[in-house]
């Protein structure tokens, strides 16, 4: 593992507010849950860092650990039951985790911002929309109510929701689902953040609607130059906006790449499956793809790879080797001990 | 007190489910399904091979609770004191020659551990004596209730329509009525109290709390899926409520009984208390708290004693209850 | 709001009704004639008495007395004793003291119950909430006749002795204004003050675990803020409506207080009324207690659309 880290953006330095230069860096992160059934390790050393202005998609089925590590980055695992033994999180050169509670607390929103998947339950039923946006002017930067009121109708106006003015004392509940999303947005983004971290924002919206967030997200990221990690396990969702995707799969990395290249030739057999499981028109009649077996067991984890028991390119040594993140170029790692095989599609 | 759960060897499958689920949902939301694939099913076989229901899971989670295991006991105790107080005491408080005036008012001493009573009688033989009312009236008023609660509450839950709306617009004239007032007016027509009237008394107006119970998790049950399947596959409507939802509805008025016996132990204490529930010379807990009420400044023994008791009863049936409920909520599983 | 409001007083027609019907006919079959009653040892003049039985309408069969009655209650009019003294003076300064009572219960119980109950929510799985969690499961239990007593001794003697004669809380009468209260009231309370304080920690604990909890984490409040408005808020709405209804409960269960602590409220008049036969007086103080549980009922369903908007009366 540790051999294997020297990714794309371990050759940057570390320090200095130039625009080039990493603004988040999560490096070797593990994390673990104690539970009455024993230690639950969600996230196994992963590493990825984002520069200001880029996107990165964060992929993965349910309890590949993508979600926890963005709630490591935020802060707000709850702890106990989680706990972080190892790694670093690394914002504008700073670690996060040796920060006391309240400096995280004043990064927390006004720095680093979140949305969460459901709309819905993530905002709070019993305060207006336009109170619980106003909130972040109102604690943070100590605004009068009223000026608050102001800058959360232009937010919502800024995400474009029809008649902001009318509806800004309305409640959640009041709203479809995609203008609730569209509220969390303009409340994550509310006091300008560096980084914005969506949790599957549009897992609980219709396609179409789905594509407008995508698009309102981007744009969002454009005009501000902010950094986007986008968490989905969707592949289809992040192609136009990602520049580069982190694949993981049992609380490990292991796959990131440029996004072209992943669709392109996939260097993991996991991502390969993913890319095939995506219906397509052209494959209309076929049965299709489906990846083999379930997901791991996070308190009994696979020896060796912890994909080998679905794995099409198993070998004898998938069962007791975990595989380092091998460098497949510059910008570019696998965690698989035959991703030159699956490079060349000689399989699966 | 309900998070007490001891690590007991439990087979490792239930035990590692129960664990994600407790934690997962709040905590780790992405773990919550991945962590157990669907192999590992929460209600797994035991190893005689029968399928581990909600009430043999509970059966085996319950024995291993202290709050059931003391309150068990404590109610196992109470039991035999109501039905052979023999073995508690050799006096016999109904015999008058045991009581001697000229000692009233005596306080705790080795020959009478809890002293004496304003006639002069032995307070703790009246106290063990008094379990046997409060026992009584407790059990039977919780299995009336319970039954027919239970069974308007299943029929209205069940045919739903008019039946329902009736049922349910008489239970809420009951529920205006509070329990000891209306208690107290149903005594009074029956002149002298004893323990089946207050017995009567307390069915009369306690039934629609069973009926609410039961009728809300009826109306859950009849929406399950599998009761849709019964429908489905024609199984008769007698068969329906009683083989399938009634053993799925059981479990809240099981947990409400239990808790309610405890209040009505404290009713008939009120009752008598009141002096319109049991008559001397019965012996109640309450009685003897109303006769000694009025010199309880000067002697508080023959007051605090049956107060003891009494707590004690209602404590042991309300923690019997809360540990069931514990071990029967699936939210907790 | 306004169409709801009617509408439920207009459901709530049929639950007076029974209740007092109920009662009308539980009182109807109370041994003994009021009249024969009223006269004393002596047999009254026959006249008179045909007289105050026409009065009374007490020749007539059981759903015609009631007919009269309930038209009396709907003017305002909780009839006449059958010494011709109005019921409803009677009850008017008994009822005070009961009302009293109860708020001071009710207060008492919403100081103790949702104070303890975050505090247990808050500490959850440490010894504090333990501790708070066996002591409600005693309060449940212990019952008022019990604590009652046991107060009395210790803050009426006990509590004296200690401070040379003194007395800090007064343990009888209500003499003493609102600090004669206190004591019959946290007596009153006590089994309330445990239900409410488990019901708090059981709505803390669930909404601090909501999703929107986490959200306000996540917009950098600081924890005060997180817990004091955003999860307590959400939580506060089923402890109110649980404090509403509860007020006719204390109403209606205050007989065995007021019997303890010698307080000249409704129970106690009813429980002298029910002896002297004094029907007309039971009856209203019935009907009045049956009355409070409603509007009880009504002000907790339209606290609830007051305090979370999702829910909207049409």
């Amino acid at each position: 593992m540790k051999s294997a880290k020297t990714t794309a953006t371990d050759v940057l330095p570390a320090e200095g507010g130039l625009g080039n230069d990493a603004l988040l860096e999560v490096d070797d992160l593990h994390v673990e849950f104690v539970t009455r059934a024993g230690l639950v390790k969600a996230v196994n050393g992963v590493s990825y860092s984002l520069r200001p202005g880029e996107s990165l998609a964060v992929l993965g089925e349910s309890g590949s650990g993508k979600s926890v590590t963005a709630q490591a980055i935020m802060g707000i695992l709850d702890m106990p039951p989680a706990r972080i033994p190892q790694g670093s999180i690394k914002f504008r050169g700073t670690d996060l985790l040796k920060l006391s509670e309240d400096a995280r607390a004043q990064i927390r929103g006004q720095r680093i911002a979140m949305i969460f998947q459901d709309a819905l339950s993530a905002l709070n039923p019993v305060f207006s929309v336009g109170w619980q946006i106003s909130e972040m002017f109102r604690v943070h930067r100590g605004m009068s109510k009223r000026d608050a009121m102001k800058k959360a109708v232009e937010l919502m106006e800024r995400v474009r929701i029809p008649a902001a003015r009318q509806r800004v004392n309305d409640y959640p509940h009041q709203f479809s689902g995609g203008m609730r999303q569209r509220i969390m947005i303009a409340m994550s983004i509310a006091l300008d953040p560096e980084v914005l971290i969506a949790d599957e924002p549009t897992t609980a919206l219709d396609v179409t609607v789905q594509a407008q967030i995508m698009e309102l997200l981007a744009e969002l990221q454009r005009e501000s130059n902010m950094g986007l990690i986008l968490i989905t396990h969707d592949l289809g969702v992040v192609a136009d906006v990602a520049d580069k995707i982190a694949v993981m799969y049992a609380g490990r990395i292991v796959e990131n790449a440029p996004v072209r290249d992943i669709y392109k030739n996939p260097g993991h057999p996991y991502t390969k499956g993913l890319l095939e499981s995506i219906p397509r028109v052209d494959q209309k009649g076929q049965e299709l793809y489906a990846i083999k077996g379930l997901p791991p067991n996070l308190l009994d984890m696979p020896s060796g790879c912890a994909f080998h028991p679905r794995c099409p390119y198993r070998q004898d040594n998938c069962v007791t080797d975990v595989p380092p993140l091998n460098e497949i170029n510059l910008d570019r790692n696998s965690a698989c001990h035959y991703w030159r095989e699956v490079l060349d599609g000689s399989h699966g | 007190m309900s998070d007490i759960r001891p690590a007991g060897p439990l087979d490792p499958e239930t035990q590692q489910s129960e664990a994600l689920d407790q934690v997962a949902p709040a905590t780790v939301p992405d773990t919550a399904q991945p962590g157990v694939p669907p192999s590992a099913q929460p209600k797994t076989k035991k190893k005689d091979g029968k399928p581990a229901s909600l009430w043999t899971d509970a059966w085996y989670d319950l024995r291993r609770r202290p709050l059931f295991i003391g309150s068990a006991i404590m109610i196992f105790i109470l039991v035999v004191m109501a039905i052979f107080p023999q073995l508690f005491t050799s006096v016999n408080p109904y015999d008058a020659a045991t009581c001697q005036l000229i000692d009233a008012r005596t306080p705790p001493s080795a020959g009478h551990l809890f002293g004496q009573d304003n006639q002069g009688c032995d307070v703790f033989a009246k106290t063990i004596y008094g379990a046997r009312v409060s026992i009584m009236v407790g059990v039977t008023t919780m299995i009336v209730t319970a039954l027919f609660g239970g069974l308007l509450g299943l029929i209205a839950g069940f045919r739903s329509g008019a039946t329902d709306v009736i049922l349910s617009r008489t239970t809420e004239i009951f529920f205006a009525i509070p329990l000891i007032l209306g208690a107290l007016l149903i005594l009074v027509i029956f002149g002298r109290g004893n323990v089946w009237t207050v017995m009567l008394a307390l069915s009369v107006l306690a039934w629609p709390m069973t009926f609410r119970i039961m009728r809300a998790s009826v109306i859950t049950a009849k929406n399950q899926d599998y009761v849709m399947a019964a429908r489905a596959l024609g199984a008769g409507a007698g068969r329906i409520m009683f083989r399938h939802i009634l053993p799925n509805a059981l479990a809240p008025v099981i947990v409400i009984a239990m808790i309610n016996l405890g209040g009505f132990i404290a009713a008939e204490a009120a009752l008598s208390y009141l002096g319109v529930g049991i008559q001397s010379p019965e012996i109640s807990w309450g009685l003897m708290i109303a006769d000694a009420r009025d010199r309880f400044l000067e002697a508080w023994h023959p007051l605090i004693f049956p107060s003891i008791f009494l707590s004690i009863t209602v404590l042991a049936f309300i923690m019997l209850g809360d540990a069931v409920r514990d071990a029967l909520d699936p939210k907790l599983r | 709001m306004g169409r709801y409001v009617i509408r439920r007083l207009i459901q709530a027609i049929p639950v007076l009704l029974g209740a007092t019907l109920l009662i009308f006919a539980v009182v109807f079959a109370l041994p003994g004639d009021p009249i024969a009653a009223l006269a004393g040892e002596k047999r009254g003049n026959p006249v008179v008495v045909a007289l105050l039985r026409e009065q009374y309408h007490l020749n007539d069969p059981l759903i015609v007395q009631y007919g009269y009655y309930i038209s009396g209650v709907f003017q305002g009019n909780l009839g006449r004793t059958y010494a011709n003294v109005e019921v409803s003076q009677i009850i008017a300064a008994k009822f005070q003291v009961t009302v009293n009572l109860a708020i001071t219960a009710l207060v008492l119980e919403a100081i103790f119950g949702v104070g303890l109950g975050l505090w247990a929510a808050l500490r959850r799985g440490k010894a504090t909430d333990s501790m708070i969690l066996a002591s409600t499961l005693i309060l449940v239990s212990v019952p008022t006749l019990v604590t009652g007593f046991v107060l009395q001794l210790l803050l009426g003697v006990q509590l004296r002795r200690w401070t040379g004669g003194v007395e800090i809380f007064p343990i009888a009468g209500v003499s003493d204004g609102w600090i004669s209260y206190v004591v019959p009231g946290f007596v009153l309370a006590g089994t309330s003050i445990a239900y409410l304080t488990r019901l708090t920690r059981t709505s803390l604990v669930e909404n601090l675990r909501a999703d929107y909890v986490r959200t306000a984490v996540a917009k950098g409040m600081p924890r005060r803020r997180v817990v004091g408005r955003h999860a307590l808020r959400n939580a506060l709405i089923p402890l109110i409506t649980f404090l509403g209804a509860d007020l006719g409960t204390l109403m209606g269960g205050a007989v065995i207080t007021e019997s303890i602590f010698n307080i000249p409220g409704i129970g106690q008049e009813l429980f002298r009324s029910v002896h002297e036969r004094q029907q007309p007086v039971v009856v209203g103080i019935v009907t009045i207690l049956v009355l409070v549980y409603i509007l009880a009922n009504l002000v907790v369903d339209l606290l609830y659309a007051v305090l979370d908007p999702r829910i909207r009366y049409e």
